[in-house]
């Protein structure tokens, strides 16, 4: 008796393909599926960032290819008046117009996480100075600020006949800077406020009810439950914020340029100015760069700060 | 009857209009342009050729519609389609350098003033055509020169078009009511006149702010008109001088004089404080004229307004200088015989002046033949703008045009050093040594 071996359709699917084994084989399959993902980040991400970063080092205008300069662009910038100016605002400007949307955004989150009559459209109107393009608000900021125009003077002089003169806004240093970081804290108060009710409506209303069983006040109640539940949330938001406004860009653009005498602007305004609009891409990009470590440190606090376990859990419990 | 009236009669029509009620002249009024015999550069114009272009914003409507008029006639004439973008002011020297970086884009760009000095190593030299320009319509103006060639060279790298220039405009009626019939030409007159606009409750005022086009026109004034340079005509940094330090002094006695607010000023703030009767004297374009007389709830503060030019304190001349539209060709176009076409055939006479007499006076004519264009004897009021291009001042003055002398401007060095004085936060000094650092800083690869 003879046994003879066929080879049979059904035998050759058992022994799949070399394209298919390889797609069967894991790291390969890893590969694969971050591929993508990595792609997008390299050209989106790392190949901008990096160079930027390359341009830092160069002396590259428009124009003009640059040769590498190493650290010149950096030390200019550390006898640049106008750099430092810009560092001083920008922490400034990040600084007091955080701490305000925070303020002022917790604030009306624990309003809006009441209940009251139209409470769904109350809270859709408070998104608005977030939903409106930032070059929009700035133009109504600048209406709002002008010389001569300015709405606030028209009520103070001829209506109210509070003053004689007009306000002068953005005609001077720190009152054109707290101006601006006004027109900042308007613009970001919807963002915090509307994510920070995201994270009240998580906090399980049980606890509110044990507490108040065990005759809490107000104030322990927000002290001992809201705040620390809150923390982990609060920790993300002013992340993003801080980020949001230390490279906040449009609103200074649009209403003072970085003006009067150069005292507004921001990092981000400065590289602008001077990398695309005096053309030097290489000191441009110098100042870019110079945000990064604002930003890191920043993030880090805020973050690592923030999110503290011990913060979360009251104080007394390490 | 004849009653069927086509599409480019109804653009021709339609253009006359525009042309007349801007500037009182028909647009094919009789030409009395003169015009040299001179044989026209031999340009093979590329098969198959298009173009593509981009020019900043019209300022008047009869601008972009003679201007798309005037191209479709280049088609119907040569065969090349070219399709042109009009593109904001504050954007045109962003896509210009994206155009030269990346070597793709337009084929043509119309900038401003300098931009042919940043990109000059990208562009197609147009000497054929401006030679051939500049003998058929009497040469040249002093800008035009300034701005198209190539500094130190007779190599043509744009053509200009047109220069826009910021005059003094005044309330005749305010000066008159404090004892002046037009403002003094030396620096004490000035000051005095200021003083008295202050007290009359009319005062003067200036951009002191980031303004593109004002600031930049004041703070130029100021230095020229005391004999002050960025540069001397080596192209040596030279702005940190006693010149300067007295036109920073003078100006820190005339600020306190301006309406409050100033140093925030940007392009738009002085024709509004002007046209809301808020202050009595400011330096602007033409357009400002245009927008009260056209407007007429305000025709009656155009009537008693009136063109100066820039008081000329210690200089020979006033010395303004015009903001020049400058058109580039790029090597990267695959037909720049075309483009150099199209560009001579937008600035012979049967184009380029009823473009000019659109523009009521906005644009100044580059070639000199063509100051006998019908726009400047329309309005007197307008007729100050006619000799814009014949000014010897220029953004970079003394020194030779580079990349150098527009990014000082567009850094806003000059006008945040007046600044600085005028509110007091640096001594003229200071300022003028913290401009020197900033202008040696722009200029340290000129030369290398």
């Amino acid at each position: 008796m003879s046994v003879t071996t066929l080879s049979s359709p059904a035998l050759a699917h058992r022994q799949p393909s070399w394209l298919i084994r390889l797609f069967d084989y894991k790291p390969f399959l890893i590969v694969m599926c971050l591929a993508p993902a990595i792609g997008l980040l390299a050209v989106f991400l790392t190949y901008p960032l990096g160079l930027g970063i390359w341009l830092a080092f160069t002396d590259t205008t428009i124009g003009r290819r640059g040769v590498f300069v190493g650290f010149e662009n950096f030390q200019y910038l550390l006898t640049d008046p106008l750099w430092w100016n810009a560092v001083f605002y920008s922490v400034i400007y990040t600084g007091i117009a955080t701490f305000g949307k925070f303020a002022l955004g917790f604030w009306l989150a624990l309003l809006l996480n009441n209940h009251f009559p139209f409470k769904s459209l109350l809270r859709a109107i408070i998104l608005l100075p977030w939903i409106v393009p930032t070059v929009l608000s700035a133009l109504a900021f600048w209406w709002i600020y002008d010389p001569q125009f300015s709405i606030i003077s028209y009520l103070l002089v001829d209506v109210l006949h509070w003053r004689t003169s007009n306000v002068d806004f953005l005609g001077s240093p720190w009152p054109a800077r707290f101006s601006l970081i006004a027109a900042n804290i308007w613009r970001g108060i919807p963002f915090v406020a509307i994510s920070l009710l995201a994270g009240l409506q998580t906090i399980s209303p049980s606890l509110y009810e044990a507490a108040m069983l065990d005759g809490a006040s107000a104030w322990q109640r927000f002290r001992y439950i809201t705040f620390p539940m809150m923390m982990p949330i609060l920790a993300i938001v002013m992340t993003f914020s801080i980020i949001f406004t230390f490279t906040d860009f449009q609103l200074v653009y649009a209403i003072t340029r970085g003006g009067p005498v150069n005292s507004t602007h921001l990092l981000a305004t400065l590289a602008f100015q001077r990398g695309i609009a005096g053309g030097e891409l290489g000191e441009g990009a110098a100042i870019a760069v110079s945000m990064i470590p604002f930003l890191v440190f920043a993030t880090l606090f805020s973050y690592f700060g923030l999110a503290r376990r011990k913060w979360q859990q009251g104080e007394s419990n390490d | 009857m004849r009653n069927d009236i086509t599409r480019r009669d109804a653009l021709a029509l339609g253009l006359s209009a525009a042309a007349i009620a801007a500037t009182g002249a028909p647009a094919n009024a009789q030409s009395a342009i003169k015009a040299a015999d001179v044989p026209a550069p031999k340009l093979a114009i590329e098969k198959g050729a298009t173009l593509r272009m981009l020019r900043p914003v019209r300022f008047v409507q009869a601008d972009e519609d003679v201007f798309r008029a005037n191209a479709a006639k280049f088609t119907k004439e040569t065969g090349v389609e070219i399709k042109v973008d009009f593109v904001g002011w504050e954007d045109i020297n962003q896509q210009t350098a994206v155009t030269s970086n990346s070597g793709a884009g337009p084929d043509i760009i119309i900038g401003f003033s300098d931009a042919p000095h940043i990109y000059v190593d990208k562009l197609v030299e147009l000497t054929d055509v401006a030679d051939y320009l500049g003998k058929k319509y009497g040469g040249w103006q002093n800008l035009a020169k300034a701005y198209g060639k190539k500094a130190k060279s007779d190599t043509w790298i744009g053509l200009p078009f047109g220069a826009t220039a910021g005059p003094l405009i005044y309330r005749k009626s305010v000066l008159k009511s404090v004892g002046f019939d037009k403002a003094p030409e030396d620096p004490a007159g000035f000051l005095d006149l200021c003083k008295k606009l202050q007290k009359a409750g009319k005062p003067a005022g200036f951009a002191l702010g980031n303004a593109v086009g004002d600031g930049n026109g004041f703070a130029d004034w100021m230095m020229w008109s005391h004999n002050s340079s960025l540069l001397d005509e080596e192209g040596n940094v030279t702005i940190n001088s006693k010149e300067t330090i007295a036109a920073l002094n003078y100006v820190k006695e005339l600020y306190p004089t301006f309406i409050a607010g100033t140093p925030s000023w940007n392009d738009v703030s002085n024709n509004r404080a002007y046209s809301s009767q808020e202050i009595g004297l400011t330096a602007n374009g033409v357009s400002l004229y245009f927008s009260l007389k056209n407007d007429p709830a305000l025709a009656a503060i155009a009537e008693d307004s009136e063109h100066q030019l820039l008081p000329k304190f210690f200089a020979p001349i006033s010395p303004m200088s015009g903001l020049t539209l400058n058109a580039m060709v790029f090597k990267h176009s695959q037909y720049p015989n075309a483009a150099k076409a199209f560009l001579l055939f937008m600035l012979e006479k049967d184009q380029y002046e009823p473009w000019l007499n659109a523009n009521s006076g906005y644009w100044s004519q580059s070639l000199a033949a063509y100051a006998d264009s019908a726009v400047w004897k329309g309005d007197p009021k307008v007729a100050i703008f006619k000799d814009t291009m014949n000014s010897t001042y220029y953004a970079g003055y003394k020194g030779p045009i580079s990349t150098a002398t527009g990014a000082v401007r567009a850094d806003y060095v000059t006008v945040q050093m007046f600044a600085s004085v005028a509110t007091g936060a640096a001594t003229p000094e200071a300022a003028a040594a913290e401009a020197e650092q900033r202008c040696k800083r722009y200029f340290r690869r000129q030369n290398r």
